[in-house]
């Protein structure tokens, strides 16, 4: 079966994105397909590379990019609502002026239009948020 | 169609459960994860509006949530299935569709 | 761009501007009309207070996207759904919210009423006979 996974809620600060990687997992363990990882909403931010937690917790966002590098995962993050959160990859950068990027190179910003292609292809939506 | 309804909120915090069930049709499964498995445990004052509930959907919860809140299986409501994600997994396979009240 | 075409229900249960949920899923709404999808909308709960008429923002520094309601009818979203139970508990009626029409082509574009009120019972079968639910 074809998943598709929608996150609308950031690391540490829910447990959104948690539950949804853990869920992303079985299913992946499961021999199911897991057509596409949308983040949306505060859920953008969990493609910030900078994210440092503490050395005795979870890194979320190396979590997902180590799951996404074994199972050539497609995570997708919302450009507008990582336009209004300041997550940003090279073309982001140069096309708002910006100094910096921050985004893991595990995932790659598009548009909306994503999360609407992977309702439409997959079998199953769902979506973990607050 | 059957749908799998998943609730993530303490119904000590927010109505969301209450809400669910009022709209999930007979046969409908309810899922409690995150917070929302407080609703699961027994000698609550919502106990009896979760057993009812048990009439018409089928109720499960959500393992490694319950252990990671302090409960373990035998706190649970009787009726209501604990499953762990790869039963999460299949729950959502075997429904039509996943509903998620945020 | 896809043969198949679903049943595509957007839930929205939360209040606008408190948190940017309600914006945020209008906006995926109107990207995903692109789609040719069967398009619902559900407004229960407290997401009833998005379609309010009169909201004006300028005291609170925050775009008013109200007007973005009334514009779904160009975008052919006609089915937008209002749960007459959610209105009752918040002490609101049908004048309180906005008047959303579409323009109906067969008919030399008369305007008909993009918001049907529903009952608890009716907005539950709505739900049950989406292909896909996006919860924001």
């Amino acid at each position: 079966m074809k998943f598709a996974i929608q996150i609308n809620e950031g690391p540490y600060q829910h447990q959104a994105s948690d539950s949804a990687y853990f869920f992303t997992k079985a299913a992946l363990e499961k021999g199911h397909e897991v057509f596409r990882v949308f983040f949306y909403h505060d859920g953008v931010n969990n493609a910030s590379r900078l994210t440092t937690p503490p050395q005795d917790d979870r890194n979320v966002v190396n979590r997902w990019a180590e799951l996404a590098e074994q199972h050539d995962l497609d995570m997708v993050v919302c450009v507008a609502a990582a336009q209004r959160r300041g997550v940003a990859d090279e073309g982001e950068m140069q096309r708002n002026g910006k100094d910096a990027t921050n985004i893991h190179p595990r995932f790659r910003i598009s548009g909306l239009g994503q999360l609407v292609e992977a309702a439409i292809q997959a079998d199953r939506l769902v979506v973990f948020g607050d | 169609m059957s749908t799998l309804h998943t609730v993530n909120k303490s119904p000590f915090e927010k109505p969301s459960l209450d809400v669910c069930l009022a709209h999930a049709t007979a046969g409908a499964g309810v899922l409690l994860i995150e917070d929302g498995v407080y609703a699961a445990t027994k000698g609550t004052a919502v106990e009896d509006r979760v057993k009812q509930a048990l009439d018409s959907v089928k109720l499960f919860v959500l393992g490694p949530d319950l252990l990671a809140r302090g409960f373990t299986e035998d706190r649970v409501i009787d009726g209501i299935n604990v499953v762990d994600y790869a039963g999460f997994v299949d729950l959502a396979a075997e429904h039509d569709k996943v509903q998620a009240w945020l | 761009m896809s043969e198949t075409i679903k049943n595509f229900l957007y839930l929205n249960r939360k209040a606008p501007y408190g948190t940017i949920y309600a914006w945020e899923s209008l906006e995926v709404v109107l990207i995903g009309a692109a789609f040719d999808q069967d398009v619902s909308l559900a407004f229960v709960d407290d997401g009833v207070y998005q379609l309010t008429k009169g909201q004006d923002t300028a005291g609170i520094g925050m775009k008013n996207f109200s007007p973005t309601y009334a514009a779904l009818g160009d975008y052919e979203v006609k089915k937008i759904f209002v749960e007459q139970e959610s209105l009752d508990e918040r002490g609101l009626t049908l004048d309180d919210l906005q008047h959303l029409v579409w323009e109906d082509e067969d008919e030399d574009y008369a305007e008909k009423d993009s918001i049907k009120l529903v009952s608890r019972a009716e907005m539950a079968a709505i739900m049950d006979d989406a292909d896909v639910v996006f919860s924001f």
